[in-house]
């Protein structure tokens, strides 16, 4: 074959341009489809691992009134309880050890974005009752390296106690300290063969955990599903103390206590959207 | 050959223990797992092959199904109802977990480690 060296140039030239140009222009073109496609769907986002999935999606929330709990002394600590005995939480009377997964602090501590200063006297005594907000947007989700903790559909964050391998980034990422470490074996028994950390007795429907699990609230995930109030719900009977419910639905109770009356979360700075709201 | 008589006896004991495992089983003492399902119903959730091999599997996905996907239907089977549960379900048939899944577990040596967390059913015999 004969070719100029100009020509041969040229055609060198040539290719090379349309090797560089071609795939970059491909992906263009593919990436404008996909994009259309997504427009198609109406902007819907992908739901991610511990992404809410939209505000049509229930979300179990609870509304706690301090005034009403306050007002009938004893009532927080039978609502306590009658969590304990649900689900067997052990009693290890050392703070170091303790599981919690509904307990009682000051306001100084519950509220600490809130200003404490020349705030009336009743408040510091106020007792408030903490739990597991259940957020939104759970960052113990997120830490999770396993999924052992995740949303379920009710918007429950939930604890896979099979799949934890208690490394705690959950306890790290909680900004609420609502996760608690099994340190020691729930199940020991003392010498006549009792269960040495629950004075009051199990409950055989309710499995226990192991040690090396973080455990925490789980708004009764088996008790809702049956149609029934959480424990402690339950326990604070008629006196609408606590109220629980879908705070997605607009028509539930819970929505129109909330509607209603003026609610604060804790920490909100922290952009986790809390579930549980208080009434001071 | 030198050392006839220490090299045959060497060799004799050297046989004497590498086959011990096998004559030591001969005997017929071995004690064979034979688990025991203490109930009057015929039908498992899952045949019996199925269940002898892959009980763990489905196990493992009842759990998910229940904890994760919140799916508490109940399975029939020959118009009974049963629990997707190891505790209330499996175990409302399989009363006895010495009888029954301690006699193969041990068997094969393994732990499965459910009743750390689980409550085992009353023993009744």
């Amino acid at each position: 074959m004969d070719v100029k060296r100009r020509k041969f140039l040229k055609i060198a030239g040539l290719s090379a341009v349309a090797g560089l140009a071609a795939p970059s222009a491909f992906n263009l073109l593919l990436n404008k489809g996909e994009a259309l496609a997504t427009e198609g769907r109406s902007g819907a986002k992908s739901e991610a691992h511990g992404e809410k999935s939209g505000e049509t999606s229930r979300q179990y929330g609870m509304v706690i009134d301090l005034e009403r709990l306050q007002r009938s002394p004893g009532l927080a600590e039978k609502c306590i309880h009658a969590c304990n005995t649900e689900h067997n939480i052990p009693q290890y009377n050392n703070p170091k050890d303790e599981i919690k997964w509904i307990w009682l602090d000051d306001y100084r501590h519950s509220f600490p974005e809130h200003s404490q200063y020349k705030k009336n006297t009743a408040l510091a005594k106020l007792p408030v009752v903490l739990l597991c907000n259940h957020c939104a947007h759970p960052p113990c989700v997120r830490a999770c390296p396993t999924k052992a903790t995740f949303k379920n559909s009710d918007g429950v964050v939930m604890m896979d106690y099979h799949r934890c391998i208690g490394c705690r980034f959950c306890m790290a990422a909680c900004p609420y300290g609502a996760r608690s470490f099994n340190w020691r074996r729930p199940r020991e028994k003392d010498a006549n063969g009792k269960y040495k950390f629950f004075p009051d007795g199990v409950n055989p429907e309710f499995p226990m955990r192991m040690r090396g699990v973080v455990e925490k609230c789980n708004f009764c995930a088996k008790r809702t599903l049956a149609g029934r109030l959480p424990a402690c719900v339950e326990a604070c009977g008629d006196s609408k103390a606590l109220v629980f419910g879908d705070i997605n639905d607009p028509k539930s109770e819970i929505s129109q206590v909330l509607k209603a009356k003026y609610t604060i979360q804790r920490k909100p700075a922290a952009g986790t959207e809390p579930s549980v709201f208080y009434i001071i | 050959m030198y050392d006839k008589g220490k090299v045959l006896t060497g060799l004799a004991i050297f046989v004497i223990i590498v086959t011990f495992p096998i004559w030591y089983n001969a005997s017929g003492s071995e004690h064979y797992p034979n688990p025991k399902i203490l109930t009057k119903v015929k039908d498992c959730v899952m045949p019996l092959a199925y269940m002898r091999s892959s009980h763990m599997k489905l196990l493992v996905d009842w759990r998910d199904e229940v904890l994760r996907d919140g799916n508490r239907t109940k399975v029939t089977v020959d118009g009974v109802k049963y629990q997707r549960s190891l505790q209330d379900g499996c175990m409302y048939c399989h009363k006895s977990k010495t009888k029954f899944c301690d006699e193969c577990h041990k068997y094969v040596g393994t732990e499965p480690y459910c009743w750390d967390c689980h409550f085992v059913p009353k023993e009744t015999d």
